[in-house]
């Protein structure tokens, strides 16, 4: 059981402060949705939102086709996961899954019944009579889902569910969370501020920023294709040039910039913004010789050990940081400090992007 | 107490302690055991204390057993001693006032905590507390005079539509129940404020979330947390009430005699001080025992009231 969600031209206010400006966004029946931001975002607020515990200042929200303006939490057919779990500490484990049950007047032995049902799904059998405080954090974060699960809700949604988890544990759960989801097909909406959880999870990421939706794409897009310099920024490592762009043509554009004109990927509806160039550290490439365009002339001043890959921070001529990093697949040889070279990347790789959309 | 010494050196920390243990021994120990030991003793003469007539017995105990009177009950009728009577209903009214405090205080304390804006607390606590400020025989004359027959509350019920007579408030137990409950709700709201605040917002909304309604939010949720709470201010409202002698004396009746008049009676009319210690040593151990046993039922352990 699933359904669809719209929020249209949704906002937010809290007093003076607008917390959530303008989102509009369709979620799929069964897909697994991400909002992705930095804290204090309005990641959360769009999520109660959602689940009915306020209201917008604006816009609608359809939950299955069906308008809930005005409809209280208990009658939408979402269950909330929220940030602490909010476990009842003082009921039993197989009470706390039970618990939406035992609100519909469900007997007893169903209840308990249902409840190891859950139970197993969520990989906790045996678990029912222990106390929430007996349970470690990835647990009780099974526990958590597996309550919300019992209801049969058609969305569920999760608000950081996973930030208080160390990260083995974090790097476990978010398989089990993606398979759960997949085994139940339940519509999850998923709230975090860590880009890795989000583009490994979801089947689609909205990324916000200051109360309004960045962009929404498939992981891949976000990473390869950001919309923004926020979007560019905040999921990953990015080398940065001012410039001004020029001779726009075929979706490129010439970049003039205190290294020269530097080639790039532009949009159409970027042209007349203010723009920088923007290209990721793994595009960006060394070497002794200098490059047919795109090149800027560096020297290498630290090179740090990274484990899968090295990363090799280099300067320019005039002081600025260029970072670029190389596959520990010993294909690569890597420079010694102080080496001159030559950093240079795939005009297709490099991206001309304005900075985030935000009010005014 | 190293790190007593430590911040405040030998000669203050000595200080404070012989303080501390002064006030204990002098000011509660010793007295108590005095009036402990008395109890058993008969009341005499000067002159004859110390001399063969005194000797330790429960006599003054016994005293509460003498004097019957007739009583029915749903038209059965029964004797019962005068005093283990009034104990009896000192007990009964102070339960119902332990109820009454309860029912008021637990909506204020869950509106207070959980619904309030944050930013009017402090008023609302302040209007709270400046009752406080003025002494508690003020406070209890304030209410003799609301509850008059011709005063203010049956004024203002004539008034509005309320009533068509004026009611006699101060018969039998109703002036002694309503003036302790007044004095003694904020004994009752605080602890239940404390538990409730203490509640994570979060529970209420996931039962909330997951269909709960609001009579069964409380019942699943709210209560069992604050349930520490409640019990102290239980334990404190029973045991001021049924150890309170200013508003019974203040606000009772005709028909209404609280246990701890019957104690002030031995002391200040029959000054038989014996007698009197006997019966507030009854009070004081039926009481505790009253209270452990109303804590065992409602499964409460002392450390969590201690919290
Ligand atoms: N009840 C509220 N009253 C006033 N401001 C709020 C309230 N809830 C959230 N905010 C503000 O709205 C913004 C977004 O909050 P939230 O949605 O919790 O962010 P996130 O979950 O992305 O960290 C924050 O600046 C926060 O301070
Ligand atoms: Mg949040």
């Amino acid at each position: 059981m699933s359904a669809k969600i719209d929020l249209d031209n949704v906002s937010c206010d809290f007093g003076s402060f607008r917390a959530v400006d303008n989102a509009n966004v369709s979620i799929e029946p069964g897909e697994f949705f991400s909002f992705l931001g930095p804290s204090g975002c309005g990641k959360t607020t769009i999520l109660r939102m959602i689940s009915g515990f306020i209201n917008p200042t604006e816009g609608a929200i359809r939950i299955g086709g069906k308008d809930m303006r005005g409809q209280r939490p208990n009658q939408r057919p979402t269950a909330l996961i929220f940030q602490n779990l909010a476990l009842f500490p003082l009921m039993p484990i197989w009470e706390n899954i039970s618990f939406g049950l035992e609100v519909r007047g469900v007997d007893k032995v169903t209840r308990r019944k249902k409840a190891e049902e859950l139970l197993e799904l969520v990989d906790l059998k045996g678990a029912a009579d222990k106390m929430v405080s007996q349970l470690s954090g990835g647990q009780k974060q099974r526990v958590a889902i597996a309550r919300a699960l019992a209801v049969e809700p058609s969305v569920m949604l999760l608000d950081e569910p996973l930030s208080a988890l160390d990260l083995k544990l974090r790097q476990h759960m978010r398989a089990e969370l993606r398979a759960i989801q997949k085994r139940t097909g339940v519509t999850f909406i998923y709230i975090t501020h860590d880009q890795g959880e989000a583009l490994a999870m979801s089947d689609r990421v909205g990324v916000m920023s200051q109360g309004r939706i960045q962009q929404i794409a498939n992981p891949r897009d976000i990473y390869n294709a950001p919309i923004n310099g926020f979007v560019a920024g905040f999921v990953g490592e990015n080398n940065i040039f001012d410039g001004k762009a020029a001779a726009i043509s075929g979706g490129m554009a010439g970049f003039e910039t205190a290294y020269g004109t530097l080639r790039a990927r532009i949009n159409d509806d970027a042209k007349d913004k203010a723009l920088r160039l923007y290209v990721r550290p793994e595009h960006t490439l060394l070497s002794a010789t200098k490059a047919a365009e795109n090149s800027i002339p560096v020297t290498v001043s630290e090179v740090s050990f990274e484990g899968a890959f090295i990363s090799v921070l280099c300067h320019s001529d005039d002081g600025k940081l260029i970072v670029a990093e190389l596959r520990n697949d010993g294909s690569a040889t890597v420079p010694d400090i102080g080496t001159k070279l030559h950093a240079s990347f795939d005009a297709a790789r490099a991206a001309l992007l304005p900075d985030a959309n935000v009010r005014g | 107490m190293n790190d007593l010494i430590r911040r405040y050196g030998v000669t203050i920390t000595a200080l404070m302690c012989l303080l501390v243990a002064f006030w204990l021994v002098m000011l509660v120990v010793v007295p108590n055991i005095t009036l402990f030991e008395q109890s058993f003793r008969p009341y005499l003469p000067v002159v004859e204390v110390g001399g063969p007539k005194d000797f330790y017995s429960f006599g003054n105990y016994a005293k509460v057993f003498d004097g019957s009177i007739e009583r029915t009950f749903f038209g059965y009728a029964y004797t019962i001693p005068v005093h283990v009577m009034t104990f009896g209903l000192t007990i009964w009214y102070s339960i119902v006032v332990t109820v009454a405090c309860f029912l008021l205080a637990y909506p204020l304390a869950f509106f207070m905590a959980k619904i309030a804006n944050p930013k009017s607390l402090p008023t609302l606590l302040l209007l709270l507390f400046i009752p406080l400020w003025v002494s508690e025989v003020l406070r209890a004359f304030a209410w003799w005079i609301i509850l008059a027959f011709k005063g203010p509350l049956n004024a203002l019920l004539l008034a509005i539509g309320a009533i068509e007579a004026p009611v006699r408030w101060i018969v039998d137990y109703d002036g002694v129940v309503i003036g302790l409950t007044y004095t003694y709700v904020l004994f009752m709201l605080f602890p239940i404020y404390n538990a409730i605040s203490s509640l994570d917002t979060n529970q209420i909304e996931a039962a909330d979330d997951l269909g709960a309604s609001w009579w069964r939010i409380h019942m699943r949720i709210v209560l069992p947390h604050a349930k520490p709470g409640i019990a102290s201010g239980c334990v404190m409202v029973f045991m001021l009430s049924a150890g309170s002698l200013l508003v019974p004396s203040i606000l009772g009746s005709t028909t209404s005699q609280w246990f701890t008049q019957t104690i002030d009676q031995w002391f200040k009319d029959a000054l038989d001080w014996n007698t009197a210690s006997a019966y507030a040593f009854i009070l004081l151990l039926l009481c505790t025992v009253f209270v452990s046993i109303a804590l065992k039922v409602f499964k409460v352990k002392l450390s969590d009231i201690a919290k």
